[in-house]
């Protein structure tokens, strides 16, 4: 266990291995990382989490190979992949 | 039985009752059903009992007043299912089975009595540029900080309405947000006039001026709202006004919303009847339908110590024809009488129905626009035009808007309720009566 007693998890955010507390969410851990933009829209509209409690479904990512994964309703567990949009 | 993949076999589960949702209703209900003896299982969309009030990080402690509560359910011998969405509930000769999706695998619940649980969301009401990442619900803000996001050193502003703006500001505050104001849209007479009422609840009083502390240093305004987010590809400023004059502020985070509307779809998918957006209960928690209770938000907005007492009503009497403790009649009767004062002053202004303009987007999963929907007679003629409400979620979060600005009546609401997989909705015992209790295994294991 790393200082604070909180342990940390690895995960993989669009190719890049990060670290997280153990517990977060996905959605919370994206935030974290300053994304912003979680999917794209039908008309190519980029966007972010709004409810946060798994109703409004605009979270919408793909986690371990498994799309349309609510980032909120998803806790972030040792070795997950997550892909997001991609806004270019 | 051979040639399906596994997967398409349900786990089952039978049950006395089942309870939709765990938060502090469904969590009273179902200690107070299994400490009575009855099995009982609740399940619910989260990672944790507790619902969106009493949410905590997983495997963090939860709050003083959950904690009790969760510690309670776990003992009760009631069994918690988590990560599981409903997505069909089907009458059948012994009571009702319920279709859900648990880790992506389909879970059916034989289950004789449903309590429905199923709680609130927040009404949005669409603006220009509210699709752009960084415009949040402020429960939903409430929601990220509690999954573990940072908003230390994030400029914040909350422009929506309701008490529960206070709790979130306070929050922000707490987690080091650079939280530049706090922008109620009701009246100040109308404000004052609640706070004025919160001296007949002087522990709502206190908990409002407890709150209030935590963000002295920022502005609390009255009668002033968001008329538009700006920015590219995520939020950069908003525009907001007092009616008189209009003004910027440059924001990493807007949190916006309305108050709170009961989570009906489920009840009205069984066919209880929905009063004023709520399932209409009688004094022992029941709905229209036999065997189908319904307790907490989703009964009208009141509060987790409503909920409780709900739950506790319902879980206590459901299945028998003992008379609910008239301890707990009363104090539900008093807790109803305040929750209705205040929704009366946090209704949404009559500007806000000018907010969305013609190219403005009104449903964020089919991107229709406000423009394309506003010639339509009725919901179910603009679901056909333009897809508005068909998406994933199910018109959850455009139809209550569409509700507020044009006076649309609700849909039918069909199966499945939320989006599942194929797997789950393919999912059948076939050849299986609905089995004789007790029955707690899966299919796997019993085709074996």
């Amino acid at each position: 266990m790393p200082r604070g007693g909180q342990s940390r998890i690895s995960i993989v955010i669009n190719g890049d291995r990060v670290e997280v507390p153990a517990g977060i969410t996905v959605a919370a851990a994206l935030f974290n990382l300053g994304i912003t933009a979680l999917r794209m829209s039908v008309s190519g509209e980029p966007r972010g989490p709004v409810c946060a409690m798994g109703v409004c479904f605009e979270c919408r990512v793909t986690i371990d190979s498994r799309p349309h994964q609510r980032a909120c309703l998803t806790a972030a567990v040792d070795g997950m992949h997550i892909q997001t949009a991609s806004t270019s | 039985m051979t040639g399906l993949r596994v997967d398409f076999y349900p786990e089952i589960v039978a049950a006395d009752v089942a309870v939709i949702g765990a938060g502090p209703g469904g969590i009273a209900a179902a200690v107070s059903a299994a400490e009575r003896g009855l099995r009982v299982v609740v399940m619910d969309r989260g990672l944790e009992p507790g619902g969106q009030i009493w949410r905590h990080k997983a495997g963090a402690a939860a709050t003083p007043e959950a904690q009790p509560w969760i510690t309670r359910l776990a003992a009760s011998g009631a069994r918690t299912i988590n990560g599981t969405s409903v997505v069909d509930v089907r009458p059948d000769a012994d009571g009702f089975e319920i279709i859900a999706e648990s880790a992506s695998r389909p879970l059916h619940i034989w289950a004789a009595d449903i309590i429905l649980a199923t709680g609130a969301r927040e009404l949005f009401i669409p603006f220009d540029g509210w699709t752009l990442p960084g415009v949040m619900g402020i429960g939903g803000t409430q929601a990220l900080i509690k999954s573990g996001a940072s908003f230390a050193g994030k400029r914040v502003v909350i422009a929506g309405s309701g008490p529960l703006m206070l709790p979130v500001a306070a929050s922000l505050a707490d987690a080091g947000a650079n939280l530049l104001l706090v922008a109620e849209q009701a009246r100040r007479a109308a404000v004052a006039q609640f706070a004025t009422g919160l001296w007949r609840t002087p522990s709502l009083l206190l908990q409002a001026a407890k709150y209030r502390v935590r963000f002295l240093t920022s502005s609390y305004t009255t009668g002033t709202w968001v008329t538009a987010a700006h920015g590219v590809d995520r939020l950069e400023s908003i525009t907001l006004t007092d009616g008189r004059r209009t003004w910027r502020h440059d924001v990493d985070v807007l949190c916006t919303g309305y108050g709170l509307i009961p989570n009906v779809e489920i009840a009205r998918l069984i066919g209880c009847e929905i009063r004023e957006g709520a399932i209409a209960v009688d004094n022992r928690q029941r709905t229209n339908v036999d065997h189908v209770l319904a307790v907490g938000e989703a009964t009208g907005i009141g509060g987790a110590p409503l909920s409780l007492i709900e739950g506790a009503i319902a879980g206590s009497t459901v299945g028998s024809v003992e008379a609910p403790s008239g301890h707990l009649l009363r104090r539900r009767a008093a807790l109803v009488g305040a929750a209705g004062r205040m929704l009366d002053v946090f209704a949404p202004r009559e500007e806000l129905r000018s907010l969305p303009h013609a190219d403005t987007i009104v449903c964020r999963c089919e991107d229709v626009s406000f423009g394309a929907v506003q010639g339509a007679a009725c919901a179910r003629q603009a679901k056909l035009y333009t897809r508005v409400g068909m998406g994933p979620c199910q018109g959850r979060t455009c139809m209550p808007a569409l509700d507020f600005l044009l006076a649309w009546q609700a849909d039918s609401v069909r199966p499945p309720v939320e989006p599942a997989l194929v797997s789950v909705l393919s999912s059948e015992v076939a050849g299986e009566a609905t089995p004789s209790f007790p029955l707690t295994s899966s299919v796997g294991e019993a085709y074996q």
